[in-house]
């Protein structure tokens, strides 16, 4: 399915929130996501099936003012 | 010393994390200063770089509290999730509030901060908003559940100081009880001693420092600044007046003429 992914748009196989995470590099990583403007809890990773055609975000810390 | 949500803390300064020329030297910013609060932020996050992984170590080992951002955000749907994404990367309930809401002067969107404020106070987040010396403004945000109020002293990264000093006092005076924290826009010692001198309970920076040629020492300088400021404000300072008054006593004077 096609995604986009911190604004790229990228095709991945069909699966949860986490296991996207994983393949990304960032299983273990301090995030935060959220999926079409929403936020998901990490509690929620797991079971969050994801959908063709949705935009996630992932954040992490940042410097900031 | 005023408590922030129930935290008293050890410094009345608050140190932003953002453009210091390297991680070392923004680390040796909060030592030499003992700034008791870092501002930080929320940025995408790439499996090849990991960027934020190594900033959440190096401010993790600072020991200082985190005051999460919502800075960039527009909305109050951006800011309201933003919010969500910082209070469990960075496990505080604490959140510094922006609803940007012109871009030349970064002023806030007070409609929109309000409305934020309110939501994410219901939701349990411990509300520091970035606002004006809006007194109607103030009184709205207190309504929503904030227990504390940021106004700005200038647009953020100007370095102008206290724009409007009979504001700055009014709101002061009109809220005794609550906890202000001038919020942006200084640009030397001077400007938060000024703060503190009108009674301000803290200062939040971050350009000053950062882009100062020596950003420790100037670290350094802001917190002395704030602490003599803040002392001189519980000294009860002199009323100024406009015609001069002889300090050395008159009586006793010798006639020499």
């Amino acid at each position: 399915m096609k995604l986009l992914l911190n604004g790229a748009s990228m095709d991945v196989q069909d699966g949860t929130l986490e296991a996207l995470l994983t393949t990304q590099g960032l299983g273990d990583a301090k995030v935060a996501t959220a999926v079409n403007g929403a936020f998901v809890s990490a509690n929620f990773r797991a079971t969050y099936l994801l959908s063709d055609g949705d935009s996630v975000e992932i954040l992490a810390p940042m410097q900031g003012g | 010393m005023r408590d922030f949500y129930g935290i008293t803390l050890d410094s009345m300064l608050m140190l932003g994390t953002a453009q210091y020329p390297s991680p070392h030297v923004l680390a040796d910013a909060f030592k030499r200063s003992a700034a008791s609060v870092a501002t930080v932020s929320l940025r995408r996050e790439s499996g090849r770089d990991r960027a934020g992984q190594d900033f959440w170590h190096l401010i993790r080992d600072l020991g200082v509290h985190l005051l999460p951002n919502t800075a960039g955000c527009h909305t109050v749907k951006e800011a309201v999730t933003t919010a969500h994404m910082a209070r469990e990367v960075f496990n505080t309930k604490w959140i510094k509030l922006e609803v940007i809401g012109e871009e030349d002067t970064l002023q806030p969107d007070v409609f929109g901060l309000v409305e934020a404020a309110r939501i994410l106070s219901e939701d349990g987040f411990q509300v520091f908003p970035y606002t004006t010396e809006d007194l109607v403004v103030a009184d709205k945000l207190l309504h929503a559940g904030c227990e504390v109020l940021m106004p700005w002293g200038a647009p953020i990264g100007s370095g102008l100081g206290l724009n409007n000093l009979f504001g700055l006092r009014t709101i002061r005076a009109h809220f005794p009880d609550i906890a202000l924290v001038i919020d942006a826009g200084l640009g030397l010692p001077s400007h938060a001693a000024q703060a503190m001198e009108l009674g301000f309970d803290a200062v939040l920076l971050n350009t000053a420092v950062a882009k100062a040629g020596d950003p420790a020492a100037m670290a350094l300088a802001f917190a002395t600044a704030i602490q003599a400021g803040h002392l001189a404000a519980a000294a009860g300072p002199m009323c100024p007046r406009d015609m001069a008054t002889p300090s050395t006593p008159v009586i006793g004077k010798a006639f020499l003429k």
